[in-house]
């Protein structure tokens, strides 16, 4: 399509026409193209699938969609025929010819690429009966699967753009605004501010021109929901910003995306000529008068830069530090220009509110924090992937009925939100219901939501030690308490899992997390010591057995533990003889072996070989 | 260099804002930041070269060292890291006898750590040449780096 749509009526019509063209009983072969997916070499699969559907001539004949992630990265490749919505899962490559000719031409089940729920043996047929995605509300995320992420087609067919239409056609900027306050959407990005004041204040603000930002600077670890949105439903993504900008009075926007990101730069860029071309981008957007364009910049790798005024640095082109917020980004940010900055996710909420009304919008969720979320499940986790769900979630929801538990029997000791500004949250709090206030509370945050599970392997001084590392490679280094402090603190965590720690370290530590809460500049800096306090809050044992006992009660830290073999489990396979780099493990073959800790560094390669669970670490 | 370095700023048009992306672009061409390349970059964005200096050293994508013909990245986000990625990244540096960030002596191979790839699923995950290789553990990545010793070992031959 490229002849530019010119009013609200010609793009119903347009929608109209692309959806009658589709039939809804004609068969199609959807499949997850997503960067999990892709890791998994699903390309080829892709490559495989349509050179089977042109060997039989069906090309055309039978529908074939790639499409962003599905969320269940656990189980990538994988392969949804509709109209049905069989559910394959874990597909070979080779498995395509197979798919085609049972399934879609003959409606035929393929048992063996079925899902099996690991906890109960139950086998399921169809997509949406698999318990991890029926127990999800997939309100933002769930077009992903229904629209390839190159075709605008797809969006219009499933009624894209409709919001944006209504936007410009019915309401005033104002009404648009007081929709998004009613509806209580709050930052999705971790800070949990109200959108719609937001943009009511940039409104307002005396300055011109006025910016509208989408922070796709995904830097937690362990967190890609944003890229997976991006990646799988630009549209969605443009058609927030743009009604955002009307509201605001904004004629310029800029996406700001890790360049970590290809697949999300590519595919927003496509978005962005697509709309282009058909007149909902760039000048009098549908006929309206309305005038906005954006421009994409890449990021250059900077945790920080997820911080709005070090953002905006980095967006003039210089090393992206952040400035004291005396005044507000509202009134002087990008250029020193009123600037609205919203994270991808909650750009992607704004079409729904806008097309169902903030009614609708504010009945899901709980009473301080509306709509739903997505979740980066992670970690030690059956199911491994995007969740979303109403806010107000427990966590025990969340990690055992749809990530479905932790894997290998062992137990669930804690759960680490909001990345390397959140905390760990232990089991006694697994029945806390998800929201932006209940996670404050204690003690962690919701941040962009990463979720990540732990075990009883992991060791919690450890896990402090390696977000404070994060953040002491992460800091700008522009203030002092971040800068100096952060580091200190990183100093007395190594000593600690280094059997090096002193009485009262714990109480330095906390002393030093206040000052550094009180004195840094940025959100960086004052959420920097959450991982540390939590984990004194939670799992202070932990810490004690490090100081006092020097011992490592999860068998992580190196500096504590010993390798030995269990002669009673021992089958003297001698595979940890083979696969020990210095020689330390050893004996004779069918005979209990043992581990010299003398050569022994520690290393891990024999437990990991071990099949009979011999190698004891303590 | 100058010619390519230009060509590279034009496609900016020349604004200073794209500096960011304008070294991204210079470094894919030339596999790092040649010293030459950053003066250029300075020239003809008329930034100064303390800034345009300021700016390398601040982004963590940037490379101001060669990098070697085999790129590996050991990714360290959480879900990686609570499933042993430190144990492995110890692997790879012990193997190439070089601390993670630093390429070898012979310019064959480049060890980088790198925050969060988003393919949690498949953690720890080791990047080998832009190809993902997932759930690794300490053997399978020292199986790696023996089949990748004997590439190059055949690749000299073929010299």
């Amino acid at each position: 399509m490229t002849s530019k749509i010119k009013s609200f009526d010609e793009l119903k019509s347009v929608q109209e026409r692309l959806k009658a063209g589709r039939d809804p009983k004609k068969p199609c072969i959807t499949i997850c193209v997503g960067t999990g997916c892709l890791a998994y070499g699903t390309r080829k699969l892709v490559d495989n699938f349509r050179e089977e559907l042109a060997k039989r001539d069906l090309t055309g004949k039978i529908d074939f969609r790639t499409s962003g992630c599905h969320g269940f990265c656990e189980r990538g490749p994988m392969v949804v025929i509709s109209p049905e919505k069989i559910f394959y899962q874990r597909v070979g490559l080779a498995d395509a010819g197979e798919i085609i000719d049972k399934t879609v031409l003959n409606g035929e089940i393929i048992d063996r690429l079925l899902y099996v729920d690991p906890q109960t043996g139950e086998k399921y047929v169809h997509e949406d009966d698999v318990p991890f995605y029926k127990k999800q509300t997939r309100l933002v995320f769930g077009q992903n699967s229904k629209v390839d992420p190159e075709s605008m087609d797809d969006y219009l067919a499933i009624g894209g753009y409709s919001a944006l239409g209504k936007a410009l056609t019915g309401m005033k900027p104002e009404e648009i605004i007081q929709e998004v306050i009613k509806a209580n959407l709050r930052g999705r990005g971790g800070g949990g501010f109200p959108a719609g004041l937001k943009w009511d204040e940039t409104r307002k603000a005396k300055g011109e021109p006025k910016y509208v930002i989408c922070n796709a600077d995904e830097g937690d670890p362990g967190a890609y929901m944003d890229r997976s949105l991006l990646e799988g439903n630009p549209h969605l993504v443009l058609e927030g910003m743009i009604i955002g900008a009307y509201a605001i009075g904004s004629s310029q926007g800029y996406i700001y995306v890790r360049n970590e990101y290809p697949l999300a730069v590519k595919n927003i860029h496509i978005a962005m000529r697509q709309a282009r071309e058909a007149g909902l981008l760039g000048e009098n957007i549908l006929g309206s008068g309305f005038n906005f364009d954006l421009k994409i910049n890449r990021g250059g790798g900077a945790f920080v830069c997820g911080e709005s005024s070090a953002l905006f640095a980095s967006l003039e082109g210089r090393a992206g530090e952040p400035r004291a917020k005396y005044i507000h980004a509202t009134h002087k940010g990008l250029y020193d220009k009123p600037t609205n900055l919203n994270n991808v996710e909650t750009w992607g909420n704004v079409p729904f509110i806008i097309e169902k009304g903030a009614d609708w919008y504010a009945g899901i969720g709980t009473e301080g924090s509306k709509g739903t979320k997505i979740f980066s499940l992670v970690g030690k986790i059956n199911n491994t992937g995007l969740v979303e769900v109403p806010m107000g979630t427990t966590l025990r929801k969340i990690v055992f009925e749809i990530g479905g538990g932790i894997p290998g029997g062992k137990k669930f000791k804690a759960i680490q939100t909001g990345g390397p500004s959140g905390g760990c949250i232990p089991e006694a709090h697994i029945d806390l219901p998800v929201d932006f206030d209940e996670l404050t509370k204690i003690g962690s945050m919701m941040g962009s939501g990463g979720m990540i599970v732990m075990d009883e392997n992991n060791c919690m001084v450890d896990v402090a030690k390696y977000f404070t590392n994060f953040l002491v490679n992460e800091s700008c280094g522009k203030c002092v308490p971040c800068r100096e402090g952060i580091r200190r603190m990183r100093d007395i965590l190594v000593d600690i899992a280094d059997g090096k720690g002193r009485e009262g370290d714990v109480e330095l530590l906390q002393k030093m997390a206040q000052g550094i809460i009180d004195g840094a500049l940025c959100a960086l800096g004052n959420s920097a010591p959450n991982p540390v306090m939590s984990t004194i809050r939670y799992f202070r044992d932990e810490y004690e057995a490090h100081i006092k006992e020097k011992r490592c009660p999860a068998g992580v830290c190196r500096a504590l533990i010993t390798y030995s073999i269990d002669p009673e489990k021992c089958t003297g396979c001698t595979l940890c003889a083979k696969v020990c780099p210095t020689k330390a493990a050893g004996g004779v073959k069918k005979k209990a072996h043992t581990i010299d800790p003398a050569k022994c560094t520690k290393c891990g390669a024999c437990r990991e070989s071990c099949k009979f669970d011999s190698i004891i670490v303590r | 260099m100058e010619e390519k370095v230009i060509e590279i700023v034009q496609r900016y048009s020349g604004d200073k804002s794209y500096l960011v992306p304008i070294l991204q672009d210079v470094q894919r061409e030339f596999n790092y930041l040649p010293k030459d390349a950053l003066f250029s970059v300075s020239a003809h964005l008329s930034v100064p070269i303390s800034r345009v200096y300021e700016v390398v050293t601040f982004y963590k994508a940037f490379s101001l060292k060669p990098k070697g013909r085999n790129q590996l990245s050991l990714c360290m986000g959480t879900a990686c890291h609570v499933r042993g990625a430190e144990l492995i990244a110890r692997n790879v540096e012990d193997f190439l006898g070089i601390k993670e960030g630093d390429t070898t002596a012979d310019l064959e191979y480049s060890f980088e750590t790198v925050g969060c790839l988003g393919a949690c699923a498949l953690g720890p995950v080791l990047v080998v040449n832009g190809e993902y290789h997932g759930h690794m553990n300490i053997a399978k990545s020292t199986k790696i780096l023996k089949k990748l010793g004997k590439k190059v070992a055949t690749d000299d031959e073929q010299d």
